[in-house]
């Protein structure tokens, strides 16, 4: 499996620059997520990669190849859009096999071809019926079919699975995996969802802005945000100003707390960004003042929605450690060893 | 480059451009050159410059002709568009077969020929069918009568030729627009017929106009009706031209009156693209 | 309006549009050679007559030949119109566009001038081929506007998706957009071949003395003698009109391509 690269790509629409100046090294044969809000330029990536559009600068490199000036149709990468973009004319069988048609392929060889990737997708004997026939979840694999059907050295996904709903899209981000983990195919999923692409990836790149803010494997950028944007935007995070005093002493409204030595410090002493995630956040005999303004009862968690001098934060815990507090209760909060990031704000 | 590629190769746009330019524009240009040319007795046209056709367009006759192109038009166009949208309200509100019922009716009656329409309803209002028989035989009339040629016949025509038009014309105006305007008026006690006067007219408004100078434009183009249901002191400037340029063999007048029915037809569809426009963006 | 008197009304008007296309078939069912309604000793007798009589076959089938070869004209021409027009845009296609609608927005008498002109000055007056490109020329906005809106519904995604499968421009154009939008092709033959049947003043115009079509030689007849059989042509016209919008708006979906967006039936 050879390596996709992009050298500093840049896309412009008129004075904006969707993607800006990205540069990414995405090793062969993982399972990627490109995850962001939506706005973030992900997509724009994604379409500069397939060569659906053109980029304002930059290079894209697969192995030592450059092929940035190379027109879609001679990529051949496989692409899953958002729509599925099954062609309402074809059958399924002829969805599928329309990259080998378009090859010159003998009918015989696409009709084995098509039902070899119709098995693999676990819609066997499908072949024969018309998209509208399908439900969405069977669309959702004929559009996985059709982009695997000539072995491609890239998969690429644009929101793949927004049209599902929630149980189902669970279900196939699993199948998904499952699929890519034993064809090994380098796979490009974009999605906004993060829980999905914690499930699914070997790697994510999270992207604001047009540029990419940090890649990692799913638990390190959750662990580990490289700043204020990816810890907030990566799980839910209570971010608290503070200032960093010195390297184990930080100071949060008016009340000095130690770091533990598994915490992160990723800012100079100043002023700094706490960011704690709200099952590191414990009520403590001593620490941070603050109110009960909701208690969510989750079934699987107990989520305490609290007032801290005018903050909203919120602390997860597991049923069996449900505290025993009530709304306008006053608790004291401290934070779980390991569980704070101490980032530039 | 590839991305930039179109998705249509640019000579495509040739063909049709070039046979638009030939077929159409060419013989534009012609008409405007004969309307400045000189009469050939028994023949067409001599080329050259004479501006005695313009001068006789701009005569009493041809704007008396005008004057009565104009009320006649107009007076169909209105009663057209006041059938009609009513007809198009109600239309919009039914389910999709049954409008695609209807829209068959509109669009089979709209494609007849107006010398189908012509001999048709002038066969209806004729002595020896339809309505005169009709009413002699319910005793209303001490003999069949016809009531053609006269100006009800020709109200009558034109009123038929240009109702289907005027559907069509309303049609997505009002299929767009959103029936929760008009339920919340119900809800808030309107009947229907005063949602319809309160809500649906006055959101329409630009569109009636619009489809008012439509319908007129069309009507003024009726070439055959006057001149089959009406008498000819109804006959419209289409009417002339037409009469001009095949029975009295006089083209260079027939192309200057045509000029002035083509200003007054652009005139007055710029005006009805501008009433639409700015209305959309102004409120 | 309530629901029902609503619905009466539009009963009512569709009721009064059929009137006279009624007394029409009712006056092509007489016997003899008169015009009347209700018809006296009714036979069919003039629906044969049309396909024998040798001054009706003529016209009837310089209609058919005219909409059948004018129709495929106006598609040939409107088809890369649409086209271009979709995949390129621009202020010159622009340009093309209101020309091929143009011919239809304005009264009818200022294009046949128009025609009878440029064909006198080629020489090709009274030529049925006059008549011919002609009613291609003037019929052009159908097709363009059918095809239009068929091209404007396909979805971007699936050309590119294409695309990433290897397809080369023209390898989408043939596999991809082209059947998607062979309906709205189709449709738009229809309704030139209806429009170019039933079309009088340019036909009259350009080659109204020589290439007699049904329209001209009713309005002649209307003239110089009325005979039953202008209702059997009238009679059958509905039907084709009828036949052909009915086929489109049941497996087509006609309000749509009317302009309603609401209309979005699965």
């Amino acid at each position: 499996m050879n390596d996709l690269a992009l050298r500093d790509l840049t896309k412009r629409f008129g004075p904006v620059a969707a993607v800006d100046g990205v540069t990414l090294d995405i090793p062969g044969g993982k399972f990627i997520c490109l995850l962001g809000p939506s706005g973030c330029g992900k997509t724009t990536l994604l379409r500069l990669i397939a060569g659906l559009e053109d980029p304002s600068e930059g290079r894209i490199l697969v192995g030592d190849e450059d092929i940035t000036d190379r027109p879609a149709h001679r990529r051949d990468f496989g692409m899953v859009f958002q729509s599925l973009a099954l062609f309402p004319h074809l059958s399924v069988g002829d969805n599928v096999a329309y990259p080998l048609a378009i090859r010159g392929r003998p009918r015989a060889e696409r009709e084995r071809r098509a039902a070899e990737l119709l098995d693999l997708v676990r819609l066997p004997g499908m072949a024969g019926r018309r998209i509208h026939q399908l439900s969405g979840g069977q669309r959702q694999r004929v559009a996985i079919a059709r982009g695997l059907a000539v072995d491609p050295s890239l998969f690429l996904l644009d929101e793949p699975l927004s049209a599902l709903d929630a149980n189902l899209r669970e279900h196939m981000q699993v199948e998904l995996r499952q699929l890519q983990t034993r064809l090994g195919v380098t796979t490009l999923v974009v999605t906004h969802d993060q829980k999905e692409a914690l499930t699914m990836a070997d790697l994510v790149i999270v992207m604001d802005k047009g540029r990419v803010q940090q890649m990692g494997a799913p638990m390190e950028v959750y662990r580990d945000p490289a700043n204020a944007f990816v810890a907030g935007f990566i799980g839910s995070s209570n971010l608290l100003l503070a200032t960093l005093l010195d390297r184990t002493t930080v100071e949060v409204a008016g009340r000095r707390i130690l770091l533990s030595p598994e915490d992160r410090v990723k800012a100079e002493p100043g002023p700094v960004l706490l960011s704690v995630r709200p099952e590191d956040v414990r009520l403590a005999p001593e620490g941070l003042l603050a109110r009960v303004t909701f208690v969510r009862d989750l079934g699987e968690s107990v989520q305490l929605v609290l007032d801290q001098g005018g903050r909203e934060m919120t602390a997860l815990f597991a049923p069996r450690d449900r505290p025993a507090a009530n709304v306008g209760d006053e608790v004291r909060l401290a934070f779980a060893p390991g569980g704070v990031v101490v980032l530039r704000p | 480059m590839s991305a930039r590629e179109a998705p249509t190769p640019y000579w495509l746009g040739l063909l049709p451009a070039l046979a638009l330019l030939v077929l159409f524009l060419v013989p534009f240009g012609i008409m405007l050159a004969v309307s400045v040319a000189g009469r050939e007795a028994g023949g067409f046209f001599t080329w050259g410059f004479d501006l005695a056709s313009y001068a006789r367009v701009f005569s009493p006759f041809v704007g008396r002709i005008l004057v009565t192109s104009v009320a006649i038009a107009l007076g169909a166009a209105i009663l057209a568009v006041a059938l009609a949208l009513p007809f198009t309200v109600i239309l919009g509100g039914m389910s999709r077969r049954a409008q695609t019922v209807v829209l068959v009716v509109l669009l089979s009656a709209l494609s007849l020929s107006e010398v189908i329409i012509g001999f048709s309803v002038n066969t209806l209002l004729s002595q020896t069918a339809g309505v005169g028989n009709l009413l002699a035989w319910l005793g209303l009339l001490e003999a069949p009568r016809a009531f053609t040629p006269g100006l009800f016949a020709l109200m009558t025509g034109l009123v038929y030729l240009s109702f289907p038009y005027a559907v069509l014309v309303l049609y997505p105006p009002v299929a767009r627009l959103d029936p929760e305007l008009a339920q919340a008026a119900r809800t808030m006690g309107a009947s229907p017929l005063r949602t319809f006067a309160t809500v649906t007219v006055p959101l329409l408004r630009a569109p009636i106009l619009g489809a008012t100078i439509l319908v007129f434009v069309f009507v003024l183009g009726s070439y055959l009706l006057p001149q089959v249901l009406g008498r000819p002191q109804h006959w419209t400037l289409s009417v002339h031209i037409t009469d001009q340029a095949i029975y009295q063999s006089n083209l260079p007048f027939a192309a200057a009156m045509a000029v002035l029915l083509l200003a007054v037809a652009l005139a007055l569809v710029g005006l009805s693209l501008l009433v639409t426009r700015e209305r959309r963006t102004g409120t | 309006m309530s629901r029902r008197l609503g619905g009466l009304y539009v009963v009512v008007l569709l009721g009064l549009l059929s009137l006279p296309i009624l007394v029409v078939a009712g006056v092509s069912l007489n016997g003899g050679q008169s015009l009347r309604f209700p018809p006296v000793d009714p036979s069919l007798r003039w629906y044969g007559e049309l396909f024998r009589a040798a001054d009706w076959t003529g016209p009837l089938r310089n209609s058919v030949v005219i909409a059948a070869l004018a129709s495929l004209l106006a598609v040939a021409v409107a088809l890369p119109l649409a086209l271009h027009s979709w995949g390129r845009g621009g202020w010159l296609t622009r340009v093309l566009m209101v020309l091929g609608v143009a011919p239809f927005m304005l009264p009818p008498v200022i294009t046949a001038l128009g025609f009878l002109v440029f064909w006198v000055s080629l020489g090709m007056y009274g030529q049925m081929a006059a008549t011919v490109l002609s009613h291609g020329i003037f019929l052009v906005t159908l097709p363009l506007v059918t095809i239009s809106l068929g091209l404007v519904s396909i979805d971007r995604s699936l050309v590119e998706a294409a695309r990433t499968m290897g397809a080369t421009r023209g390898q989408v154009l043939r596999t991809v957009v082209l059947p998607l939008v062979a309906p709205y092709v189709v449709s738009g033959y229809a309704f030139a071949f209806v429009l170019s049947l039933n079309e009088y003043i340019i036909a009259y115009m350009v080659a109204g003395f020589t290439v007699e079509t049904l329209p001209i030689k009713i309005f002649n007849s209307l003239r110089y003698g009325y005979t039953p059989i202008m209702g059997v042509v009238s009679v059958l016209f509905v039907l084709v009109a009828a036949l052909v919008f009915g086929t489109i708006g049941a497996f087509g979906n006609l309000p749509r391509l009317l302009g309603s967006d609401r209309a979005e039936g699965r």
